[in-house]
């Protein structure tokens, strides 16, 4: 059992947030899109049931804030799998393969590991046409590389080892070394990096619905209210202050996970 | 021999241009996302469509369009922005100093950063104050530029408020200058109370930018710092009876930048990727803000452009470094 608090406290966290994405309608006090033009830019804790305020258009913070961690939590994990996948299946074959393969997949990573990622992002997204999608494609896109590196470097060093000459040895075909002896032993550095990304995963969508493109503008996101908050941030500070909390508490905690776990499951580090 | 190297590295960064240039172009011309849509006021007809289409060469097969443009661009002309309506090189060069001032000062002030805590955490190690920086640093790294830059407006411009968080001089200054290098030209010129007005401007994009890259930097001058302070000729030094501070700067220092320097270059060309929503969060007018208008507008010279431009200014800070870890490595001099 790990005994870290930063893999309690940041799996805690994303935990609490992922039960918030699914239950966001019965848990929101409010519609996050009603608007009332009677009640705009409400600071906290002065108007009974809402609690954060309201921004510009009368919406309520608080709920608002519930709603779009679905986006966020959708993004994180569907963009952080997919881009996972995709760039362990490139690194597992570049490492255990070798030659022409292994040259051209770490040519790839050289040339796309050059790139600015925001630059590359966003003219993804402008490419592929903004919207949920586009953001998840994007990201999986630029960050599987990430995975690639690491997969391709450990399972390098796996393959070295003497329980792969054992199972070639008893005439295991190689597909099956590299999934059921490779994968396993590369699987906790997967799962660390899983983590990380994750958070890289939510910044990349925030920054580019704060961009404006991300999905539509009605449905709330971090990202997009933060924007909305940058623009009355003398009128109204709470419009910005309340999401970009949440989203430095997000990544604060993939990040905290991610380090944690990394501690616990690599026995080198342990003392 | 060094020179040969240098113009190989020319060449082969000039074909990596020339792979982004071609990858760009046909990817912002297969999607969907009509340029001249957006450029035409609802219910034109379909005759003004086609004369448009013609206009900007949209009409012709892709690479018939990049043949055209290629020629073009060899001539100096990079088109005409759909949404400016201006000479696509007269708007970048316009924004450019804008953006070059802004990542040279966040690059000063993460290489100073960087350098202090490094130094600072190798001069002290083993105390709390190592501890401290440390800790400080993985919490820097932990939190991206979007974040810093945000939080800068919401301290130093609301709650504080005493910088301006956006735009890149007050409007009552005049801008009457040559260049758009405000801060060199204003120097040069002795205006100081306009270079004073600029520079706050950039203080909180700057360090937006600069946190980031000084944690990084901090973080590896500072291994390598503790791999060099082991090595015989430290021991020597200390033998000989130079102060501990005598030696880190003359001695060590001099010989672990060279990793740094390395990472520093990549890093660089990182920040100047990372000015495009940096220059969003502060309206500050660069190179930056106008990549993003010209994505969401669809203007595909622009777009090309500045991905020419962008491409022109990694290979030249690729150089840069190359050329200073030569300098301050003579093994790599006859490598």
């Amino acid at each position: 059992m790990p005994r870290d608090p930063r893999i309690f406290l940041g799996g805690g966290f994303i935990l609490l947030l992922l039960l918030l994405a699914i239950l966001a309608q019965f848990i929101a006090p409010q519609d996050p899109l009603a608007q009332d033009l009677l009640l705009t830019t409400v600071p906290p804790l002065n108007e009974p049931g809402y609690l954060l305020g309201t921004d510009s258009l009368g919406r309520d913070i608080l709920s608002r804030l519930i709603h779009a961690s679905r986006i966020a939590m959708t993004v994180a994990f569907a963009a952080s799998i997919l881009a996972g996948m995709l760039g362990t299946i490139m690194g597992l074959a570049a490492g255990y393969l070798g030659g022409w393969w292994d040259a051209a997949v770490s040519r790839l990573i050289d040339i796309w590991m050059a790139f600015p990622p925001v630059l590359l992002s966003i003219l993804l997204v402008a490419v592929l046409g903004s919207g949920l999608h586009s953001v998840i494609a994007a990201i999986v896109v630029i960050d599987w590389t990430r995975f690639a590196r690491v997969v391709r470097a450990e399972t390098q060093q796996q393959s070295r080892l003497e329980y792969v000459e054992a199972a070639t040895a008893l005439g295991m075909s190689r597909s099956a070394i590299l999934y059921r002896e490779i994968l396993p032993n590369v699987a906790p550095a997967i799962l660390v990096l899983l983590s990380l990304e994750m958070g890289i995963a939510v910044i990349v969508e925030a920054i580019l619905s704060f961009v404006g493109l991300s999905v539509s503008s009605d449905t709330p996101t971090w990202g997009g209210m933060i924007a909305e908050g940058r623009q009355i941030v003398y009128q109204a500070w709470w419009v910005l202050v309340f999401p970009l909390v949440t989203l430095f508490l997000t990544v604060l905690a993939f990040n905290q996970l991610g380090d944690g776990l990394r501690q616990w499951l690599d026995p080198m580090l342990k003392r | 021999m060094l020179l040969r190297s240098l113009l190989a590295r020319i060449g082969s960064a000039a074909i990596t241009l020339l792979g982004v240039t071609v990858i760009v172009f046909v990817l912002v011309r297969v999607v969907p996302g009509d340029p001249i849509a957006m450029m035409i006021a609802p219910g034109a007809s379909e005759v003004d469509v086609l004369a448009l289409r013609a206009r900007y060469g949209l009409d012709l097969p892709i690479w018939q369009q990049f043949g055209v443009w290629f020629r073009q661009v060899a001539h100096g002309d990079f088109g005409t922005s759909i949404s400016l309506k201006q000479n696509v090189m007269t708007v970048v060069l316009e924004r450019l100093p804008a953006t070059l001032e802004l990542a040279c000062l966040s690059l000063l002030i993460a290489v100073a950063f960087g350098t202090s805590i490094a130094l600072v955490s190798t001069a002290w190690r083993g105390t709390w104050l190592e501890r401290l920086i440390d800790n400080g640093n993985g919490l820097l790294l932990a939190v991206p530029d979007f974040i810093w830059g945000l939080t800068f407006v919401l301290v130093l411009g609301v709650i504080l408020p005493i910088l301006p968080v956006s735009g890149r001089s007050d409007p009552s200054q005049s801008t009457e200058l040559a260049t758009q290098f405000y801060l060199v030209e204003g120097l040069l010129r002795g205006r100081f109370i306009f270079v004073f007005d600029v520079f706050r401007h950039m203080i909180m994009p700057a360090l937006t930018m600069g946190i980031p890259l000084a944690a990084v930097i901090g973080r590896v001058l500072k291994n390598t710092l503790l791999d060099v302070m082991v090595q015989d000729y430290i021991v020597l030094a200390r033998i000989k009876g130079l102060s501990n501070f005598r030696i880190l700067l003359q001695e060590a220092l001099r010989n672990a930048a060279v990793p740094a320097l390395a990472l520093t270059g990549v890093q660089f060309t990182f920040l100047i990727g990372g000015t495009v929503i940096t220059e969003k969060i502060f309206s500050y007018p660069g190179v930056g803000n106008l990549a993003i208008d010209a994505v969401i507008n669809r203007d595909l010279p622009l777009i090309q452009g500045l991905v020419i431009v962008f491409g022109i200014i990694f290979i030249l800070v690729n150089l840069g470094v190359d050329a200073l870890s030569t300098w301050l490595n003579p093994r790599l001099r006859h490598a």
